[in-house]
């Protein structure tokens, strides 16, 4: 697919004429950076600004914590002490990495839910969708490990809970178990691995973000109204169209600064309001705490882990078919990590010819409910394992799989959609009234 | 979906009962401590009668071992002048990593570790409680209340109700912040167990307050540095923030021309 047609860097002098010859690095800044961008954008596009700033942030105050931190079951949680109180600047640093990660899933979920609204996974930005979702699998994985580091009860108990899920599949589960461990427990050799992944995976995100900016750079972003930017001729392109830098680049950075003026807030003023009081005792493996919770972000998948206990007929069915093989622990597993894979899946499941949300009348209300019911999942995940938590989160697990599997092919055939405006340009006059220039 | 939302909608009225009932047995009283909200700032006079009840009473079961004395002459804590941590330190004794023998504590040790058996470390405990939760798992009562863990020493510590058991060899005494209703430290306080060098009546009360107030900030001991920093953040973000609004608005003036009569 031909990108937007739009200038392109000249090399001028003598000297940028000699390196554009050897390395077109100037010209891949200047595109990359005057990349002709939808001019409807709203707000819910900011959020990829706000994320990469969080991948920044993590890596550069990560680095230095990693400076003054001791993977070693017996001096990790003393070595989170000495940040806090001897390190210059540590607590700040410590605090920043910490709620950094929230913010992180904060703009993580608020992009996605963007993308599933608007419809930007479908045809051609299926590949930037994909990316995404390896990039979200990375993080999470980043994020546990990172949890396991300062050596608290959580640490190691939340480490012990989420290895144990390796450990349900059968037959070779518990192999992969402690191969992941490096032993038969949680010890000091998972701590020391978990450590050296915890550093290096976000690097991995790092390459990934290229590529998906790279994918959604050369398709286009999408936009509100899910029209696609006209391409016959630059004239053309530029009335759909404003060039990143500067109109985009300051929007977003506006939206970034109340967004950390808000992060900082709760950085300096509550810091502790997002983490768990038992995460300040020191790991022990002989007392398990009372309850077991993840982080608030892993708590609508955690609530989908623990839906499908023994007695749910879809459990019980599916033991029965597989002669016992498939019980309910490894089923919970399948559920959890197929709650993400169907979202993965979701540019061939929706069957929908119109891309936006905001023209599909009966898409919005399911799309609404979805919205709904991730946050009562993720509300059933910091409660107990018992009735009535353990219902609702089955009926929202069901309401899970349901949108992505059921509601998402059908509506795409019965639903009658509304006609969106023909260009970019008319949806954007008809907020703003016609160009004065014009 | 209509059955989804009764089911839901019964769900969470038969939560509340359950909740309510349960809510009965411990029963934690918020406190306005001066170092609560945005900008409060720890009482060093109350740091150093919280020091002082540590030090007579806590210390001889419990350790403070991630904490190092030196921090007791550090600004925003308890502020004491260094000749006098000096002396602190110096009736401390600490075994020396290098020779493996006992010797007087200087500034640069930490405090001794723990004595008594299965008495926790106390150097986070006020971060690693919780008095408040919910309702119903949301966080509401924690946003506006604080997590609470001084608020849970202090009730800990004037929860006893004087009755005590005996269960496999061990004596439990009944406390009601406890989360199980008998805790096995006796009551450690009572009237005038210490005399205050500021000459502060020692109550039972005042004794669990200042203690509280202490293990807080030896949990937290850069907590005013951090609301100074968070405060400074927010200020500049914010003016950064109506600086690039504005910019914003000037930027995209020519292009959104006049905004279309609805």
């Amino acid at each position: 697919m031909a990108g937007i047609p739009h200038d392109h860097y000249e090399p001028k002098s003598g000297f940028e004429q000699w390196l554009h010859r050897r390395l077109p690095v100037v010209s891949l800044i200047y595109d990359t950076l005057m990349i002709p961008t939808p001019k409807n954008l709203n707000w819910w596009w900011i959020w990829g600004i706000v994320l990469a700033f969080c991948l920044v942030l993590q890596i550069a105050t990560g680095i230095v914590l990693a400076m003054h931190y001791t993977p070693h079951v017996d001096m990790a949680f003393a070595s989170v002490e000495h940040i806090m109180r001897d390190v210059n600047g540590g607590h700040m640093l410590r605090y920043l990495h910490a709620n950094g990660a929230s913010l992180f899933f904060l703009a993580v979920y608020i992009h996605i839910f963007r993308g599933l609204f608007y419809g930007s996974y479908k045809a051609p930005r299926e590949v930037t969708w994909i990316v995404g979702m390896i990039i979200y699998l990375l993080m999470m994985g980043t994020a546990f490990m990172g949890y396991v580091l300062p050596w608290g009860q959580m640490s190691f108990w939340g480490a012990t809970v989420i290895t144990g899920l390796f450990g349900a599949i059968p037959g070779i589960g518990e192999a992969i178990q402690t191969w992941l461990l490096g032993g038969p427990a949680v010890d000091n050799a998972t701590l020391n691995r978990f450590f050296s992944l915890h550093y290096l995976l976000p690097f991995v995100i790092a390459a990934l973000v290229a590529v998906h900016i790279w994918a959604f750079h050369t398709t286009g972003n999408n936009n509100p109204t899910g029209v696609e930017v006209r391409r016959g001729s630059k004239a053309e392109a530029e009335k759909d169209t404003l060039p990143f830098w500067p109109y985009f680049v300051i929007k977003d950075l506006f939206a970034l600064a109340v967004v950390l003026m808000i992060f900082f807030a709760v950085v300096g003023f509550m810091p502790n309001y997002l983490g768990h009081p038992d995460n300040y005792i020191e790991a022990n493996p002989l007392a398990t705490p009372a309850h077991i919770v993840p982080e608030w972000y892993f708590l609508p998948f955690y609530a989908i882990l623990r839906a499908f206990t023994s007695d749910v007929w879809v459990v019980m069915f599916a033991n029965w078919v597989t002669f016992g093989i498939v019980d309910a622990k490894f089923f919970g597993v399948i559920a959890m990590f197929g709650s993400i894979a169907v979202m993965a899946l979701v540019p061939w499941l929706d069957t929908s010819n119109v891309r936006s949300g905001k023209y599909r009348p009966m898409f919005r209300w399911w799309f609404y409910l979805l919205v709904i019911d991730f946050v009562v999942l993720m509300w059933c995940g910091s409660m107990p394992a018992e009735p009535p938590y353990s219902t609702i989160s089955l009926i929202g697990a069901a309401y899970w799989f349901a949108y992505f599997l059921v509601i998402l092919p059908i509506l795409g055939i019965i639903e009658k959609p509304l006609t969106p405006p023909a260009t970019i340009e008319e949806d954007f006059k008809a907020h703003y009234g016609a160009h004065p220039a014009e | 979906m209509l059955r989804n939302i009764a089911i839901t909608a019964a769900s969470v009225l038969a939560l509340s009962s359950g909740a309510h009932a349960a809510g009965t047995e411990q029963h934690i009283e918020d406190f306005a401590f001066s170092f609560e909200g945005p900008f409060g700032t720890f009482d060093e006079h109350q740091l150093q009668r919280g020091l002082q009840v540590f030090t007579e009473v806590c210390s001889a079961c419990h350790g403070m071992k991630q904490v190092r004395i030196g921090e007791l002459s550090e600004e925003g804590g308890p502020s004491l002048p260094e000749d006098q941590v000096r002396a602190y330190a110096a009736n401390l004794s600490v075994v020396d990593k290098e020779t493996g023998e006992d010797r007087p504590a200087t500034p640069a040790d930490k405090f001794p570790p723990n004595t008594g058996a299965g008495a926790p470390d106390l150097s986070v405990i006020a971060k690693a409680r919780a008095a408040f939760h919910g309702p119903y798992g949301l966080g509401i009562n924690q946003f506006f209340r604080g997590i609470g863990g001084p608020e849970y020493i202090h009730a800990l510590l004037t929860g006893y109700t004087g009755e005590e058991k005996e269960e496999a060899g061990t004596t439990f005494y009944e406390n009601h912040a406890f989360s199980t209703g008998w805790i096995a430290m006796p009551a450690p306080l009572s009237d005038d167990l210490v005399t205050y060098q500021d000459g502060t009546p020692a109550t039972v009360e005042q004794m669990s307050e200042d203690v509280a107030a202490f293990l807080m900030w030896a949990a937290e001991p850069k907590m005013m540095a951090r609301k100074q920093a968070g405060f400074v953040g927010v200020l500049f973000l914010g003016l950064l923030s109506v600086l690039l609004y504005l910019t914003n608005k000037r930027l995209w003036a020519s292009i959104k021309g006049k905004k279309a009569a609805a």
